[in-house]
């Protein structure tokens, strides 16, 4: 094997490395930025090329297709009944997303942050769940638990309760694979700030609450919308888990990405491709206030 | 105000970080709660603030019950180690927090307000500070703004923990002088936390000494540093000296030579002395009743000098020596100690 003077160089796999002695250096190093200019652009190109082959074309393909069959067609399928009912379910589905998790983000947030109890890290393990177990079973799990052959199915059909294959199963199974995103932006940064401030405030006269909205959001508020932005984004777009809970029925119970592919399994290309653009539009949207905010929140 | 607190007890888990603690603290008095990490004293400041509950025991305000009152009714004004401001508010605005705090009918006109508050800013002289955030200012200017902040309330009560703890030595000397000169002006009772003998020593009125749990010793600065009572006290406030000594039939004898000293009402056994390193005195060997060493190391500049001294082959002391005695390395010399307390050796 060759030796090579790598003595800074430390790969991840320290089982690999051989270790050479130090040797004093006959050149001074070459800095990054120093060298050839044919190695610089080779590798801004090979960059450009990647992330406009695997995002750039495909998201204007997306419009480009959105727009084949004309404005008119565009607008029909975006006004059409059963796309304004999907769009109106996932606009519903991520409202929910957000004030659930969002509340039982902060309460758990707290909780961890701020408290010692015992049986916190199984606590932080559960809320990591939804992160790694696919979104089918996790639509799965909801079936076997509400479904008609289910746990609970007899009961709720009995009492005329319908969960899976209607909105109630829809919400639940994105609230659940969203539930980490605003958690796991809170829990390091209340971890961080500790309970001093709040004590200060208690101490000065005020109530729970009044330190609540006055001390401890502003301190997170940052955080907070960021978590929420991700979340949005994770809940509009959620398709694995929806789509085993939700049953497909059209205009029903069809969010925007199952709608998306019924329209594109029913050879209608441009429609889906109309909706399909929709989201895309928001990912962009999505993008741009994730740039704000983390601007605004550096400054602060 | 008057404090009172009534045999407290506080525990977590197997460790006892209250043992029966009595105190009273004066009206107008300030107090400081001097002793080492772990000695119990920001948990007994933080019962008393509200922040904790003692498992036994009773803390009154004026003879009425504190512990039925949430740390909010108290009416305290805590000041943090590490400040705890409010980092998205301006220094104005945490200093009107608690007045903005107060239900409707008890809060002040925002025109009151805001003269309240440009009184306080005026009172800890960082008018010019009023629209920063806690970020762009120093460490002595934040803790500027906690006390404000604390005193904004009127509170019957001011508590300080560690106030001073994580400023840099310069800061905290003007600091200390200017909250003596403060209480001076305000009169508010106060309980200040500290590990520093040297600010409990120049601020307080009165100091209490805490070990393990429990107070070992409270009094003027004076009386704590002249006659400590317990081992413990001796080695904390100022600097000691200590020599194993054994005390049998009334008199104490060191390795063997009988020192002469009176016993000070220890018992026969094993016994500490202790003495601050002015009172031993560098004799001659010749003459009877001396404690005996062999010079190790000279050292230090200016009128005084440091002399290391081994005692019986193994107990090193450092005493201070003029620099016109003959003294070097390797000759072996006399101790006289001119005051000394002893203490029973299990303490």
């Amino acid at each position: 094997m060759t030796v090579l003077p790598y003595s800074e160089y430390v790969p991840h796999d320290d089982a690999l490395i051989v270790r050479t002695p130090a040797r004093p250096r006959l050149r001074p190093r070459v800095a990054v930025r120093d060298d050839p200019v044919w190695v610089r652009y080779t590798v801004i190109a090979l960059a450009v090329a990647f992330l406009g082959l695997f995002v750039v074309v495909p998201l204007i393909n997306v419009f480009a297709q959105a727009f084949a069959k004309g404005i008119d067609i565009y607008l029909a399928a975006l006004t059409d009944a059963e796309a304004l009912a999907a769009i109106r379910l996932t606009l519903i589905t991520a409202a929910a997303s957000i004030l659930v998790n969002g509340f039982f983000g902060l309460v758990a947030a707290w909780a961890i942050a701020k408290f010692e109890f015992r049986g916190k890290n199984v606590l932080i393990t559960l809320i990591d769940l939804p992160f790694s177990v696919s979104p089918v079973i996790a639509g799965l799990v909801f079936v076997l638990l509400f479904g008609l052959q289910g746990l609970l199915g007899p009961w709720l059909a009995a009492h005329d309760i319908k969960i899976i294959f209607a909105i109630p199963g829809i919400l639940l199974a994105t609230i659940f694979v969203t539930f980490p995103f605003i958690v796991r932006e809170l829990i390091p940064l209340m971890q961080e700030q500790g309970t001093e401030e709040e004590e200060a405030a208690l101490s000065l006269g005020a109530s729970g609450l009044w330190t609540f909205i006055r001390v401890t959001l502003p301190n997170v508020k940052w955080a907070l919308l960021y978590g929420v932005l991700l979340c949005n984004a994770r809940a509009m777009g959620e398709y694995g888990a929806v789509s085993v809970v939700s049953g497909h029925i059209r205009g029903e119970t069809n969010t925007m990405p199952l709608h998306i592919e019924t329209l594109y399994e029913g050879y209608q290309a441009a429609p889906a491709f109309a909706v399909a653009s929709l989201l895309a539009l928001l990912a962009l949207v999505t993008l741009l206030a994730k740039a704000v905010l983390e601007k605004r929140s550096a400054k602060e | 105000m008057r404090i009172s607190i009534l045999d407290v007890t506080k525990r977590f888990g197997d460790f006892t970080a209250l043992d029966q603690v009595r105190l009273d603290v004066r009206s107008g008095e300030l107090i400081a709660l001097l002793g080492p990490s772990g000695s119990g004293k920001t948990t007994l400041l933080r019962i008393v603030a509200g922040f904790e509950w003692p498992d036994v025991g009773e803390v009154q305000f004026d003879g009425e019950d504190a512990l039925s009152h949430s740390v909010g009714e108290r009416n305290v004004g805590f000041v943090f180690q590490h400040y705890a401001l409010f980092r998205h508010m301006t220094v104005f605005e945490n200093i009107a927090f608690g007045l903005r705090a107060r239900p409707r009918r008890y809060r002040h006109s925002d025109q009151e307000i805001r003269k309240r508050v440009d009184r306080l800013l005026d009172l800890v002289q960082i008018g010019w500070l009023r629209d920063r955030y806690p970020r762009q200012l120093s460490g002595g200017q934040r803790q500027r703004v906690a006390l404000a902040r604390a005193l904004a309330i009127e509170p019957r009560v001011l508590l300080l923990d560690e106030p001073f703890g994580a400023l840099d030595a310069k800061v905290r000397k003007e600091l200390r002088r200017w909250l003596r000169n403060l209480h001076n002006e305000i009169h508010v009772t106060s309980i200040f936390v500290t590990h520093d003998q040297e600010e409990a020593l120049e601020v307080a009125d009165r100091i209490v000494v805490m070990d393990k749990g429990a107070i070992q010793q409270a009094g003027t600065p004076q009386q704590v540093y002249d006659h400590p009572q317990t081992a413990a006290v001796h080695e904390f406030i100022g600097e000691s000296i200590v020599v194993p000594v054994t005390v049998e039939a009334g008199d104490v004898s060191f390795d063997g030579t009988s020192l002469g000293l009176d016993p000070q009402g220890v018992a026969s056994g094993a016994a500490l002395l202790f003495a601050r390193p002015h009172d031993l005195t560098i004799v001659p060997t010749t003459g009877e009743h001396r404690l005996k060493g062999v010079v190790r190391r000279i050292h230090g500049i200016g009128p005084a000098r440091r002399v290391e001294v081994v005692l019986g082959g193994e107990t090193l002391i450092e005493v201070g020596a003029l620099r016109a005695q003959q003294l070097r390395v390797g000759q072996l010399v006399g101790l006289r100690p001119d005051q000394y307390r002893l203490f029973p050796a299990a303490s």
